[in-house]
């Protein structure tokens, strides 16, 4: 991408010249990376918006289910398809298992017992993951579907970006549908807006909010495994960082917001690939961008760009 | 809930503080034994003990005294290790460490002895306490947590990427060991006895009114943005001397040492012990550093009746994770809950004890 073309329309950065072509290569990266990090993001947002609990396990939630792609595959030799759909469904059952046995017990707690058990679930997925799966990185099997690559002019575009954006919209529309258009997703709202009137409406609290684990980390399952596949490797270790800046983005967002969840993935993920193009030089701090991002958020508008709703 | 304290002055308070007198001698004649007579392995393992509760009681000052759940520990533990690492390595072995980048000017020609920059990285680690302060005592609860965690990362990824300062990922070698018995137990002694001082005080008081309402605690004319700041700082202070006594047991650092993985071990620690109490902090460091040691069994292989059983590594973190999450379902308070230890309360059991036993006869 080195190379400036006459290019009718150069962007500048910082003394660097960018021409169009090279823009618009990191467009489509910023965009795909952005996909993944609102996928999981929305499960940040929707455990958030409901239980004002950060789940700190989600990003390892999302590792998990890259495992079981990964497993699925290799030892029972599932087609790819069948394996990552069961992976996905058995990450569901995870985030639901989890709620069950760690977080259920300690919702009548002080919000503070509640994250540090979260923090403790987290760990405790990380460690596990290195003393089952072993701590050395794992290649992962990219199926030929998501392995083109389509050049137009200078711009190179992976299949994978196509169907990654693509299955992003598919999943993002699913769950926004299931939470503005469908009686359980109503639900949600209602919890999210009063948890105790809601549950003296006669509503099954513990059921929903199981639901809704069974949702987030169903789609960090999905944006695990297309994050596996982009760069086709996976570790037990793998969720802190796309977590972070997950959680990141959905308070970039508007936490409790899953359009803002979304919305927020794209924004970051975009910030940060052309952040690494225009300075090659500070590529080094891009794992710092989030953070320094989420510092700002914080400190001029908390609320996110589609919150309602002031953090404490 | 009653916050347990009482500033009327305590009729024991001679005798009292005798007793301390004499067991601090006495803990030091111990730890003397030990120099003297003591593994390297075993006086290894003492040392790492100072070392937590140094840290871990400046940590339990601003998380469950103040009741501000930071995740930055990391952060003032790397600023302390290096700091105090880059002042008392001398000029000619930086120009050797620093291969790809020589180091900055000030720093390539300052050298001081070691108490100076173990104070130094503890006055370092406090002023990045006070930068951070700002935002991050905008923001309360989980937020506060998150931004923290933060600070954390942004920390390590400075330390990675400042090579003419930190030696970039490469980190810093050859330190001087400097860190003995004396040295750490005699700064984890220092510690405590400030923090215990600062919680008896009038501050503790409106420190402890901040963990149980920041609301109520601001009607009463509590300033509680700078008293926040105030323990934050102090927390950095000795939480950036532990690093700097770290930096120098090991004598090598890198930024990979100051991960989340160490403010996770002293969030063990100060949960185990007690939210809010230094005593806690201070009897679960020793537990959970010894603990962690005689866990390490469990990622060795073992030989039962000529069963042999592979060694699992990371088994102690699952054992310590696990632990953490059953604290917080079945045992939230810890081993001491807010409670201190006091010569008042030893005393008053002993002699209950010995009426009891003299009834008895």
């Amino acid at each position: 991408m080195g190379a400036i073309s006459e290019s009718p329309l150069p962007f500048i950065f910082q003394d660097r010249i960018i021409d169009t072509a090279a823009f618009t290569q990191q467009l489509i990266n910023g965009v795909s990376l952005g996909c993944l990090y609102g996928l999981i993001a929305i499960g940040y947002t929707m455990v958030y918006g409901i239980l004002r609990l950060i789940n700190f396990a989600h990003g390892d939630v999302m590792m998990v289910g890259c495992y079981f792609a990964f497993y699925g595959m290799l030892l029972f030799t599932l087609p790819w398809w069948a394996s990552f759909l069961v992976a996905i469904l058995l990450t569901a059952l995870l985030g639901v298992l989890i709620d069950r046995g760690a977080y259920r017990p300690v919702r009548n707690a002080p919000r503070i017992s509640a994250l540090i058990t979260a923090i403790g679930v987290s760990f405790l997925l990380e460690n596990l993951g290195l003393v089952l799966f072993g701590g050395r990185p794992k290649a992962f099997y990219r199926p030929e579907i998501f392995s083109g690559i389509h050049t137009f002019g200078e711009v190179r575009v992976l299949d994978l970006h196509v169907w990654t954006a693509l299955l992003t919209l598919l999943i993002f529309t699913f769950i926004y549908q299931i939470i503005y258009k469908t009686r359980i997703g109503r639900a949600m709202r209602c919890i999210a807006h009063d948890m105790e009137t809601t549950r003296l409406m006669g509503v099954d609290l513990n059921r929903i909010i199981a639901f809704t684990f069974a949702i987030g980390s169903a789609a960090a399952a999905a944006g695990g495994i297309m994050w596996a596949m982009r760069y086709p490797q996976i570790n037990p270790l793998m969720g802190i960082l796309p977590g972070l800046k997950a959680f990141v983005a959905a308070v970039l967002g508007g936490i409790g917001n899953v359009s803002g969840a979304m919305l927020g993935g794209l924004l970051l993920g975009l910030i940060e690939i052309l952040l690494v193009a225009a300075r090659p030089d500070l590529a080094g701090y891009r794992d710092a961008l989030a953070f320094g991002i989420l510092i700002l958020i914080l400190l001029f508008r908390p609320t996110g760009l589609m919150g309602e709703r002031l953090p404490e | 809930m009653s916050l347990n304290v009482s500033i009327h002055a305590d009729p024991f308070r001679r005798r009292n503080r005798f007793l301390t007198f004499v067991s601090t001698g006495l803990l030091f004649f111990l730890l003397y034994i030990a120099h003297t007579f003591g593994t390297e392995y075993e006086i290894r393992i003492l040392i790492n003990c100072a070392i937590f509760i140094t840290m871990a009681v400046s940590y339990n000052l601003i998380n469950g005294v103040t009741g501000q759940f930071s995740l930055a520990p990391n952060a003032f533990a790397a600023i302390g290790a290096y700091t105090s690492a880059l002042l008392t390595m001398s000029p000619m072995e930086k120009q050797l460490s620093f291969i790809i980048e020589p180091v900055v000017w000030p720093l390539s020609v300052i050298h001081t002895p070691f108490l100076v920059s173990l104070v130094i990285a503890g006055m370092v680690a406090a002023f990045m306490g006070f930068l951070m302060g700002f935002p991050v005592f905008r923001v309360r609860g989980d937020y506060l947590a998150i931004v923290t965690l933060g600070f954390g990362e942004v920390v390590r990824v400075v330390a990675n990427n400042t090579q003419s300062i930190t030696n970039g990922p490469l980190g810093l070698k050859g330190i001087v060991h400097h860190t003995n018995i004396a040295w750490s137990w005699g700064f984890a002694m220092v510690t405590i006895f400030f923090i215990t001082r600062l919680i008896k005080s009038s501050y503790g008081l409106a420190l402890k009114a901040i963990r149980y309402d920041e609301s109520a605690a601001e009607a009463v004319g509590i300033d509680t943005f700078r008293h926040k700041m105030f323990a934050f700082i102090l927390s950095a202070f000795f939480g950036g001397i532990g690093g700097g006594l770290l930096a120098h047991l090991i004598t090598t650092i890198s930024p990979n040492l100051f991960t989340f993985f160490l403010t996770f071990n002293l969030l063990i620690i100060i949960v185990l012990g007690g939210l809010g109490s230094t005593t806690g902090s201070v009897i679960s460091a020793i537990v959970v550093t010894i603990g962690s040691e005689l866990l390490r069994f469990f990622e060795e292989p073992l030989f039962i009746g000529g069963l042999h059983i592979p060694g699992i590594p990371g088994m102690r973190m699952v054992i310590f994770s696990l632990l953490l999450v059953l604290m917080m379902i079945f045992a939230r308070q810890g081993l001491m809950g807010t409670r201190e230890f006091s010569w008042n309360r030893v005393i008053d059991r002993m002699t209950a004890f010995k009426r009891h036993w003299e009834n008895r006869k």
